[in-house]
């Protein structure tokens, strides 16, 4: 090693000192070593020449005239802000008390006088190396703050633009759904969507999406595009599935999916139809009995399966006008305590147990959470929907770009639908958007759609499987119900629906007829129709809801075809 | 963390051991371990006997391995696992696609 360690870099050194010859010896050693040296005879001058030309480095004597080093070095320290401009204190001062004060002045070392070149070289090296760290120090922290203000940025503008995608459903307006999610629930890869069907049932996923971030929000865009528009079109949950399980599966990388729950809650059929793939339980809550079915995973998350593997059986779950139905994101069963113990379901339990206002159930999470952790975590979602007389009907509008021009109105076409199709075909969304092409039936649609899926549902349950609805009198022949359903469907190899549309002008504006027949055995249509109406039922036709909703509906074949009519004035 | 793998003697067989938390960072170490092997065996353990942790990404990891492993075709057998992992695997239904014991 040479006498002297290498200058990585010149540098521009104040040296403020009240004696000449000190001044002039050191500017020599200083110069010979490679720097630049400005000269100060006293502390004011040094802070003036410290202001002006900013030197990288300052050699200060302890005890000048005017104003001393002490003073001098506390206001160039204020002057550097958070830049580190070394202050090296010169000084004879022997005493540790006085060396101290040196450093507490805000000065970074000292040199005993008389001067060693070999020492201050060092001392000059040492300091460089310092400075240069903390202004890489500082220029990374400046960096990083930009990169993360530009990320939230991002997210803000993200954001945005899912919420308009996410939240065109009814989440936030509709009366009978609570919900509790983080602002930025989207980048932990939470999701939560609800809309209503043509009908006026009621569709949510709550979704979790493996991995965090912008990978995880891009996943939930496709995701929540499928789900609203066929709803809004009346596809029923299987249909709904299998698409978003197939559209995922084609965009997402392998180790990405997505974890769902699928609810179809129907006020009408006093039901809830389920799909969970993959997340923790939710429960169906009783209130007349306060008992919490599981709604409980039965399939791999959406995205794994490809489309001929995926597994699109539901369950359903009766439910009366005011019961529940909770959802729960993994956030809440595995958030940790701080020696990583799971919250887990048996605490969840717990608190459902105690919980004696039904209203405040979520806060009553909340608050067993926080005592369990301390703090919230930010990937928390849960979200309860009550199940409440149907909301006024109506198709959510589709946009239009005919002016009403060419509505059809002179038409007729017919429909047979046998055993491959019936078994995992839906015709209803189909029929829907070709009869809502008549413009008259547009403001019905809703109407016309429940009336459509009653009948068809008739035609297929009790005609073709020749289904008991007497069975759904209570909860267990319910689930029994859909059971047969799913197996009969299964191994079901002959029979029809036919659907025959008939759609003709009037004077005030037109009629449209809807014939459905079957190949089932008919039924008693004298003594059905003699029945008295339950409000609260769960078995039944659904008969009074089509005689509510259309015009005109009358029997005939022995109950083996239903015709129901609906009429409408032209517009104005 | 830590993950070691090794393949039987007769190459037929690799067994991957998962210690501490399997969680997103382990992604890289767990790919390395079934890629780092020039031969390809016919079956592959995952060992989760000291596997204390598990979240969604370690199944979106295990996915990677089914898919490089032959998708369909492979036989992956997931062992050891004890009962707050073997609840994960259960609440995914991951037995659908792994042989689980």
């Amino acid at each position: 090693m040479s006498a002297l360690a290498p200058v990585l870099e010149a540098l521009t050194i104040l040296i403020a000192e009240d004696s000449a010859a000190d001044r002039l010896l050191l500017s020599t050693i200083i110069r010979r070593q490679g720097h630049q040296v400005l000269t100060a005879s006293n502390g004011v001058e040094a802070v003036e020449i410290f202001a002006h030309e900013r030197p990288q480095l300052v050699l200060m004597d302890a005890l000048m005239p005017v104003m001393d080093g002490f003073e001098a070095a506390r206001q160039i320290k204020q002057l550097a802000g958070e830049a580190l401009v070394p202050v090296i204190f010169l000084t004879s001062l022997r005493e540790s008390e006085a060396l101290a004060q040196c450093l507490d002045a805000g000065g970074d070392d000292f040199l005993p006088k008389p001067y060693n070149p070999l020492i201050l070289a060092a001392k000059i090296n040492a300091m460089d190396r310092l400075r240069r760290l903390q202004a890489t120090v500082l220029q990374q922290r400046d960096l990083i703050a930009r990169h993360h203000e530009h990320l939230l940025h991002e997210q803000r503008a993200a954001k945005a633009v899912f919420d308009k995608v996410a939240h065109s459903g009814c989440i936030n307006a509709a009366p009978n759904i609570r919900y509790l999610q983080s602002p930025y629930a989207l980048f932990n890869g939470d999701l939560l969507l609800a809309a209503y069907t043509p009908s006026g049932d009621m569709h949510v996923l709550l979704g979790d999406f493996t991995g965090h971030g912008l990978p995880a929000a891009i996943g939930a865009m496709p995701l929540a595009e499928v789900f609203y528009g066929m709803t809004a079109k009346g596809y029923g949950l299987t249909q709904t599935l299998r698409e978003m399980n197939a559209k995922l599966k084609r965009i997402l990388p392998v180790d990405m999916f997505c974890c769902a729950t699928l609810l179809c809650l129907s006020a009408q059929r006093r039901a809830v139809e389920v799909w969970n793939g993959g997340m923790p339980e939710g429960y169906v809550h009783e209130v007349a009995t306060g008992r919490r079915t599981p709604l409980i995973s039965r399939h791999l998350p959406l995205g794994v399966l490809s489309a001929e593997a995926f597994d699109d059986s539901t369950e359903v779950w009766p439910m009366a006008l005011g019961d529940r139905v909770f959802l729960l994101s993994d956030g809440v069963l595995d958030t940790a305590d701080a020696n990583d113990q799971l919250f887990g379901a048996a605490r969840l339990q717990q608190v459902f147990a105690a919980n004696r206002e039904p209203d405040r159930l979520f806060e009553d999470i909340e608050q067993a959470l926080a005592a369990f952790r301390g703090q919230a975590r930010d990937d928390v979602s849960m979200v309860e929907i009550t199940l409440l007389s149907a909301p006024p009907l109506r198709v959510a509008e589709p946009m239009y770009a005919d002016s009403g021009q060419s509505s059809p109105l002179d038409w007729s076409v017919s429909f047979e639908f046998r055993a491959q199709t019936l078994k995992n075909y839906n015709p209803l969304p189909y029929l829907l958007q070709l009869l809502l092409e008549v413009h008259g039936l547009r403001e019905q649609g809703g109407a016309l759609y429940s009336v459509m899926a009653e009948l068809y549902s008739n035609a297929l349950e009790h005609g073709v499987l020749g289904l008991d609805s007497a069975l759904k009198r209570d909860a267990q022949g319910f689930a029994q119900y859909y059971r047969q359903r799913n197996e009969r469907l299964a191994h079901l190899n002959s029979g029809y629906v036919r659907v025959h549309v008939q759609v003709s002008p009037t004077d005030q504006g037109g009629t449209m007829t809807l014939r459905v027949e079957d190949s089932g055995s008919g039924f008693d249509i004298e003594k059905e129709l003699a029945r008295p109406v339950d409000a609260d039922r769960l078995s039944g036709r659904g008969l009074s809801l089509v005689r509510q909703l259309s015009s005109a509906v009358g029997w005939s074949d022995g109950g083996r075809s239903v015709c129901v009519e609906f009429c409408w004035e032209a517009l104005a | 963390m830590s993950i070691e793998s090794e393949v039987s003697l007769d190459g037929k067989k690799l067994t991957i051991a998962i210690k501490g938390r399997f969680d997103f960072g382990s992604h890289q170490q767990f790919r390395e371990s079934y890629e780092r092997f020039y031969k390809v065996p016919e079956i592959y353990i995952v060992d989760l006997k000291e596997t204390t942790y598990m979240d969604s990404s370690a199944l979106g990891m295990l996915l990677l391995l089914r898919d490089h492993a032959g998708g369909d075709e492979a036989e992956v057998q997931v062992l050891n696992s004890n009962s707050d992992v073997r609840k994960i695997l259960a609440i995914s239904n991951f037995d659908k696609l792994f042989d689980i014991s």
